[in-house]
């Protein structure tokens, strides 16, 4: 049984494309973003309101592929199809699109994808590891915020952004006490569960309802942990899923994970702790603040990135994880090659069972992805193997 | 007691029988259109030879492992091909499962499977790769192997099986010997595994499995690519059903 809140947390899904819709009528301006690096807070300080932008399922790829190649990572496929198609809500009611230049295909494909609608660019260092990146980076956030002051007519003072920053903070705060509840043993809250309520927050119009949906559900859980109340029971192998990010429609591994009998307890990718794990500092000139929390993602586009290999190894031991599986999207070059990385980590420092899963948003690899998953439990699993 | 073992892959259907610590009966069939049939046919081959299913534990493994209706558990054919590889060599070593549908490279560690690396959604590689290449030919996988053993190095570089198939109609129509087009055919699949084995790292004993293990010229261009012998035993295509026996003694 999952916490009653969580339908309240599914729900949002209908609720959300509603209220983007009465508030876009209503006159609010809308900004809408792809990638963890985007800096809602300037947005926010702008009174409009920042939305994530649809691309996690597989229906609109057949069409985004009349323009796009197919050999493609499905994310960007579906966020373009998304767009051309006009049935993502978010999409239909932004004003303005903000894109970053992460990966190759991303950034390629925005150029097709700012002929549709305004659309601002930020381009991104190729390293956090350097002074130099981080200048460059704060220059980016003020580009961004001239834009939008020209676009929308508005005055972005420190004193609004340090309000967004507030307020942005307190929404990073509450996802990061629901996710940290699943480093009891056993986990209260499923993977998918988990992954629903972090993808789900991307798309709230009304951010202070969204805080407080999710201290709902935290006080539901901790309440139920109370009374020995668990998704899954002790013997679960217990997971830390790593890589590309995920979203409703793009859950079949971390479904077929738990399917199999495994608790994914910790889900280090930009669509789970990634971006909660540090907090924009108040105390800072925000534009500043701003550029050094951005900075510090650990995404695959970086070189280097070790700032990820850090993260798995703090939550591995902070979760207590039994094995890493490291999910890659067809075509994500990055993920990809940095997969050979993690899993040398994630083998020889760590000391734990690892396994790369490379798939798309199709269903056509059911079969193969349902073989690995359950033959990596199996090699995790003792009973099983007991001779 | 009987323990018995089903391997149902995506081309042939393998069973084995152990009474109580004695391996008694391994055969083969092909899986045909429908697992479930395959499954019947099984049980009344068993039950023919008096071996009752109710009186046995049975696991099952392959793509079919969920249409044996009488199977008291289901294991995937990587932990199963892992265990049984293990009671055919009685040592750790570097498992090589070529199949009808994928590909798997399979590291031991104390008689139990520690890692293992499957080849991507594609034919390429497979053993069905090695069929559909013989059908081109117009000849049996045998017959493809001892050929491939008088032929010349070719490349065949496609790394899809329909193209790789266009690759090898254009080298029958340039007038390339046949021995050096099926050298070619295997060469592109232990090419594959080359590469799947040293990404995914070897140890120094190498087992092959799966029903590419019988056609010994395909044993020894593979133990030449990978310049170590590549071990190999009469029972080696049954290494997935007679690790599904044996761990069907732990149920």
């Amino acid at each position: 049984m999952r916490p009653l809140i969580m339908e309240e947390v599914e729900a949002l899904r209908g609720v959300n494309s509603v209220k983007i819709k009465e508030a876009h009528e209503a006159g609010k301006k809308v900004v809408g973003m792809y990638c963890v690096f985007s800096p809602s807070e300037i947005a926010l300080a702008a009174d409009a309101i920042s939305v994530t932008l649809c691309g996690t399922t597989q229906g609109p790829i057949e069409d985004a592929e009349k323009e796009l190649p197919r050999n493609l990572c499905p994310l960007i496929k579906s966020s373009y199809g998304f767009a051309i198609t006009d049935k993502c809500p978010y999409f239909y009611f932004s004003d303005i699109l903000l894109a970053e230049t992460t990966c190759d295909g991303k950034k390629k494909m925005y150029e097709l994808m700012g002929k549709i609608k305004p659309m601002h660019i930020m381009n991104l260092p190729q390293t956090a590891d350097d002074e130099d990146s981080l200048e460059l980076w704060k220059k980016e956030m003020v580009k961004f915020k001239n834009f939008l002051e020209e676009k929308l007519g508005v005055e972005i003072t420190d004193d609004k952004l340090r309000d967004a920053i507030k307020l942005m903070n307190r929404e990073r705060d509450a996802m990061k006490r629901l996710h940290k509840l699943n480093a009891h043993k056993p986990a209260p809250l499923s993977g998918m569960d988990m992954m629903l309520a972090q993808w789900l927050k991307g798309f709230n119009v009304d951010k202070e309802a969204g805080i407080n949906l999710i201290e709902r559900l935290i006080d539901e859980v901790e309440e139920r942990m109370e009374k020995g109340i668990y998704a899954f029971d002790e013997k679960a192998p217990r997971i830390l899923l790593t890589g590309c990010p995920i979203g409703s429609g793009s859950e079949k591994v971390l479904k077929a994970l738990e399917e199999a009998g495994a608790s994914v307890v910790a889900l280090e990718n930009c669509t789970g702790y990634k971006g909660l794990d540090v907090m924009v500092d108040e105390n800072k000139d925000p534009i500043t603040a701003l550029a050094e929390k951005y900075l510090s993602t650990p995404c695959s586009c970086m070189t280097n990135n070790n700032g990820r290999l850090e993260l798995i190894g703090r939550l591995a031991k902070e979760y207590d994880v039994d094995g890493v599986v490291d999910l890659t999207w067809q075509a994500c070059h990055t993920y990809n090659i940095e997969s050979f990385t993690v899993k040398k980590f994630v083998q020889e420092e760590l000391n734990l069972p690892f396994i790369q899963i490379e798939t798309d948003y199709s269903d056509s690899d059911t079969g193969q992805v349902k073989v690995r998953v359950e033959a990596f439990l199996e090699t995790i699993e003792k009973p099983v193997m007991a001779n | 007691m009987h323990y018995i073992g089903i391997d149902i892959g995506s081309t042939a259907a393998k069973v084995s029988v152990f009474s109580d610590d004695k391996l008694i009966e391994n055969f083969t069939m092909p899986t045909g259109w429908s697992s479930v049939e395959t499954s019947k046919t099984i049980k009344e081959r068993l039950e023919k030879q008096n071996i009752k299913i109710e009186d046995s534990k049975v696991v099952a493994t392959g793509y079919g492992r969920i249409s044996v209706p009488y199977a008291d558990k289901t294991i995937t054919e990587i932990t199963c091909h892992g265990r049984g590889t293990h009671y055919l060599l009685g040592a750790d070593c570097t498992v090589i499962d070529i199949g009808g549908q994928d590909t798997k490279i399979i590291t031991l560690e104390n008689g139990k499977v520690s890692n293992f690396t499957m080849n991507d959604k594609c034919a390429a590689g497979t053993g069905r790769f090695l069929e559909l290449m013989a059908n081109t030919l117009g000849v049996s996988i045998d017959e493809l192997g001892e050929m491939a053993l008088l032929g010349e190095d070719v490349n065949i570089t496609s790394m899809c099986t329909v193209f790789a198939e266009s690759e090898v109609i254009s080298l029958i129509g340039s007038g390339t010997k046949r021995e050096s087009i099926a050298r070619g055919i295997v060469n592109s699949i232990t090419g594959r595994v080359y590469a799947l084995l040293h990404k995914h790292g070897a140890t120094d004993t190498i087992f092959l499995t799966g029903g590419l293990c019988e056609v010994k010229p395909f044993v020894t261009l593979l133990s030449e690519k990978l310049q170590n012998e590549v071990k190999t035993n009469d029972l080696a295509r049954y290494a997935g059903s007679i690790g599904a026996a044996l761990l069907a003694k732990n149920i």
